[in-house]
């Protein structure tokens, strides 16, 4: 109907990603005691911003699913 | 406690799902296409969306909770208690909805049967849904309540501490009311596509945080008593498993009576697949959304088992900061405090044993394990859980009210355009409705029991009318409607003569006699569900027997033997519902064969 769904998809995660991984990236690294000493923002981030421009991809390119 | 960083998230998420309402409702010009989506959804949209509008409070925090309190038996719920019956409805039963084209389950029981087996549940149906939907807003309120979500904000702007209630209920309410108002039922399915993402994005750093903690599930093993990691450990006898049923009421009343009866009549899913772009499509709705549904236990079971795991001493990172979300933590076990009175002292069980709040695991592994940031991210997941699952309330609600209530009984003739008007007020004094039961819920607590306990009554039977009615071309109108009384009635008077194990008589049962005690409530209810089928299978056919059948050119389409099989010509494998259907129950043995 309209609208490819993996664009809205694509559009957030990515959004998502960017925020997470820019917080990571000049946060205090004290904060990331609480998850093991991994800057679980950073990495989740990364994760997040692939989706999300795969999502990106496949939605502009109207590929069927 | 939440910084800059996890309001964006929040804002952005809320911001963006009114987002795609306002984008897609310029699509919407019919009731067909408010209701229904036009039936323009692929089946990979229809499936997720199938999956996601069953993700509600229940799945998430319920899960979390049942995960702490019984291990990984819960998995029971997906395993035995979902994935043969989405397999079913997918492949024996889609046909049968979507090739009548009714508009909906109860449109399909007026075609098979009659107007008064429709009535009956269109009726019960709408007031579930509403009922339902209610409950949702009410479990979100109080979880923002007590995980301190907005404190600081309204005690930064002088707000009393008790608004905070009041405000969650309300904006949740307007931004679900928003989209889908807007957009109608696409806007809902889109929404709930993203929202599953967004779940299982908010919840996979969670998990695996938590097995890096406790050193995997050989960790866990090496933690926990085998009762929790392992599925069918102690299932010949009620009093050796931590569920407290035996195998066979496990497999019956949960795996067939109640799994069947909610993944294959509910309207709530199934609208999801009846908005397919093909009768293919729909066949596979319920098979694709088979595939992660599976795989959840591990996103929303799991949370719980870590959180019972961890060494209690682990606390520490919590006090502090979160000291108040965690009140009774002395007396309780890993993340999980004790529950606590008013007085604030720990309510004790007859053993004189704290009794711990389960529904507390996976929000407290949440505070536990994610730093400001991730915070935002698996709170706002959190909130889209609870939305998703009230969103598919509302829209179940709306087409049931407009199509099977409104335009049945009260304005027959109306224009397309004065139903899609209809629609959208069904809509709104749907999510008032919904507002209202969970005000309800906050001073009423026993009378929502008894309601709940109600809605059991009436669904427990459900499944088997379908069943005669799909695959017997001899069951009448009166048989199905005289059947699900009977069913009904059933329920409640195994539920009356019935107590589960140190429950007094009441609302748990035994209040006309107590005849026999089950070793668990949850064994009462599968129990229950058990009698009321087998009452409401015997009484339709009896009754069908006893009466006129329809003429066989009325059941084309809606009857097994009087209806063509869908072709599968010209698919891929892949597109097939039996070799998805095949692929599904073979992973689904293999899972429960890994954790017996």
């Amino acid at each position: 109907m309209g609208l490819d769904i993996r664009l809205p998809i694509g559009f957030l995660f990515s959004i998502f990603g960017v925020l997470l991984i820019a917080f990571g990236a000049l946060s205090d690294k004290a904060i990331y005691e609480r998850s093991l000493g991994i800057n679980i923002n950073l990495e989740w981030g990364v994760v997040m911003l692939l989706f999300g421009a795969v999502m990106l991809f496949l939605g502009r390119r109207g590929t069927k699913v | 406690m939440l910084r800059t960083i996890d309001w964006t998230i929040m804002i952005v998420y809320f911001v963006f799902v009114l987002g795609i309402g306002a984008v897609l409702k310029r699509y919407v010009k019919t009731s067909t296409d408010f209701f229904l989506a036009g039936r323009s959804i692929p089946a990979w949209v229809a499936g997720l969306a199938f999956l996601s509008a069953n993700l509600g409070a229940q799945e998430v925090i319920g899960m979390g909770a049942s995960g702490a309190k019984y291990g990984i038996s819960t998995s029971h719920f997906y395993w035995i208690g979902a994935i043969p019956a989405m397999v079913f409805v997918g492949v024996f039963m889609m046909p049968f909805y979507y090739g009548s084209r009714a508009r909906s389950v109860p449109e399909y029981l007026r075609l098979r049967f009659d107007e008064k087996t429709r009535g009956l549940n269109a009726v019960s149906f709408a007031i579930m849904t509403l009922f339902s939907s209610g409950i949702s807003m009410y479990a979100m309120a109080k979880l923002i309540q007590i995980l301190h979500i907005f404190d600081s904000p309204f005690a930064r702007l002088g707000l009393p501490q008790a608004w905070i209630f009041h405000f969650s209920l309300v904006i949740s309410a307007l931004v679900v009311l928003g989209y889908i108002l807007l957009g109608g039922l696409t806007s809902a399915i889109y929404n709930e596509v993203v929202q599953f993402f967004l779940i299982v994005a908010g919840f996979l750093p969670l998990v695996w945080l938590g097995l890096k903690n406790v050193g995997g599930w050989q960790g866990l093993k090496a933690n926990l008593d085998p009762s929790y990691t392992h599925s069918w450990l102690g299932m010949s006898n009620p009093h050796t498993n931590r569920l407290g049923v035996e195998w066979f009421g496990l497999t019956m009343g949960l795996g067939f009576v109640l799994s069947f009866g909610y993944w294959c009549t509910d309207f709530l899913v199934i609208q999801r697949a009846m908005a397919a772009n093909s009768m293919n499509s729909a066949r596979c709705t319920p098979l694709i959304a088979a595939f992660p549904k599976m795989l959840f236990p591990f996103l929303v079971i799991l949370p719980g088992l870590i959180a019972i795991a961890l060494p209690t001493q682990n606390l520490s990172n919590l006090a502090g900061t979160h000291a108040t979300t965690i009140q009774g933590q002395s007396e309780g076990r890993g993340l999980i405090p004790a529950k606590m009175d008013a007085s604030g002292q720990p309510i004790r069980d007859k053993d004189g044993a704290a009794e711990l709040d389960y529904d507390l695991a996976t929000p407290n592994m949440l505070l536990h394990y994610f730093p400001t940031g991730i915070l935002g991210l698996g709170l706002t997941a959190l909130l889209a859980s609870f939305m998703s699952g009230m969103a598919g309330n509302v829209t179940a609600f709306n087409t049931v009210w407009t199509y099977d209530i409104y335009q049945s009984y009260i304005n027959k003739k109306a224009s397309d355009a004065h139903y899609l008007w209809m629609g959208r007020m069904a809509t709104i004094f749907g999510i008032a409705l919904s507002v209202a039961t969970a005000y309800m819920a906050t001073r009423f607590n026993n009378i929502m029991d008894m309601l709940q306990l109600v809605f059991a009554f009436v669904n427990a039977p459900l499944f088997a009318t379908f069943l005669l009615g799909m695959f017997w071309k001899r069951t009448t109108g009166h048989g199905a409607f005289t059947g699900l009384l009977g069913g009904t009635m059933a329920a409640a008077l195994h539920h009356a003569l019935t107590l589960p194990q140190g429950a007094v008589p009441g609302v748990k049962g035994g209040w006309i006699a107590t005849m026999h005690v089950y070793p668990s409530e949850m064994a009462q209810n599968f129990w229950t569900a058990i009698y009321a089928w087998t009452t409401c299978f015997v009484i339709t056919s009896v009754v069908s027997l006893l009466t006129r059948a329809h003429e066989e050119k009325e059941l084309v389409g809606l009857v097994y033997s009087l209806t063509e099989r869908p072709t599968q010509h010209g698919l891929h494998w892949y597109q097939r519902p039996a070799v998805l259907a095949v692929v599904v129950l073979a992973a689904t043995a293999l899972l429960n064969i890994v954790f017996r």
